[in-house]
């Protein structure tokens, strides 16, 4: 299935802002975020279509995932 | 307030506008305060000279709101410097600052406060005298200690809008807890070089621990590189929120708001509940 895949902040560097992509079903949020290296430690807030979801959340066709890193300087 | 300051001041004005020559004579004049002058100013729908350039953005009304209004700006370095110089100038009329740190020298880059004399200084000091240097009617309340969910609610009580200028996730997320207990709106902002993120969290919510939904790692706590154009756009966001959520009680509710200084723009993501 496809689905469109928004990066932010730091997790831009070395790879892209938005993606679309072809993904084997099932695929949840976290296979997801393992198969674009994203360090989980980092992790902030994740949504898919603008919702509020969990690594364990399963994806579907064209769904849109935003992926946030935390981010804590000041 | 005398009747003979008003009507001093009244004489004083010049279309209106009350320059700082005339806060000098009526301080000497009367023994007041710079504050208790500013307040007498606008109580009378005058206007202080020194925000000529802002008077059709704020009017006598809307300053006077600003003179009254109780900030406190939680954190005094990168973020925190530019904040209280910005909050300062413009005339909200008290400042709590909190900071437990001193300058050294790794704060040149990007901190407005950190010069070659202030280093070994402690921040809040440094905020208040510069403060009282370029307006010296703000009520300024610099505390040297590290705000925690176990003095938070006293170190905050009274306080109208709260700023996060913290450098650290594990701080944020005890502030934004301290928020919701007490009610007050929290406006968020947080800086990692190129990159950088606001969100005000409303009276009562828990924005913050949805940003920051786990504790921290030890090592993600020292990441961030950063320099001063990047901290100094997000705390100028911040600042413009401060203003709003004065002048207006306007609260995005549950936005927040992601800026790129490397492609130049800024995403907002509105949480919808799950």
């Amino acid at each position: 299935m496809q689905i469109t895949v928004k990066l932010f902040a730091t997790f831009r560097e070395g790879r892209f802002k938005v993606e679309t992509r072809e993904v084997t079903t099932p695929c949840s949020v976290g296979q997801l975020v393992a198969a674009l290296q994203l360090p989980v430690e980092k992790l902030g807030v994740l949504l898919v279509n603008g919702r509020h979801v969990e690594l364990e959340y399963l994806l579907n066709e064209k769904d849109v995932c935003a992926v946030f890193p935390q981010i804590g300087g000041g | 307030m005398p009747e003979d300051l008003r009507s001093f001041l009244q004489s004083a004005a010049m279309d209106g506008l009350v320059d700082w020559q005339a806060y000098e004579t009526v301080r000497h004049l009367f023994s007041v305060s710079y504050a208790d002058i500013e307040l007498a100013v606008l109580e009378q729908g005058l206007f202080p000279q020194r925000y000529k350039a802002q008077y059709q953005l704020f009017q006598p009304e809307g300053q006077l709101r600003l003179y009254q209004a109780r900030v406190a700006v939680v954190g005094c370095g990168g973020l925190g410097g530019f904040l209280v110089e910005e909050l300062a100038r413009v005339g909200v009329g008290r400042l709590l600052i909190i900071d437990p740190d001193v300058f050294d020298e790794s704060n040149l880059n990007r901190q407005l406060l950190a010069t070659i004399d202030s280093l070994g200084e402690p921040k809040v000091e440094v905020a208040a005298a510069r403060i009282a240097n370029i307006n010296p009617a703000v009520a300024v309340n610099p505390v040297e200690l590290f705000l925690t969910e176990e003095n938070g609610e006293q170190l905050l009580a009274g306080t109208d809008v709260v700023v996060d200028a913290l450098d650290s996730i594990a701080a944020r997320r005890e502030l934004g807890n301290v928020c919701r207990r007490m009610d007050l709106p929290l406006v968020h902002g947080a800086v990692a070089g190129w990159y950088g993120q606001l969100a005000v969290q409303p009276p009562g919510e828990d924005l913050i621990s949805r940003l920051y939904p786990h504790p921290p790692q030890p090592e993600m706590e020292a990441f961030s590189d950063n320099f001063a154009a990047g901290v100094a756009a997000v705390a100028s966001l911040q600042a413009a929120l401060v203003i709003r959520i004065i002048l207006k009680d306007i609260l995005p509710v549950g936005r927040w708001f992601s800026l790129d200084l490397k492609s130049m723009d800024i995403d907002h993501v509105d949480f919808i509940e799950k």
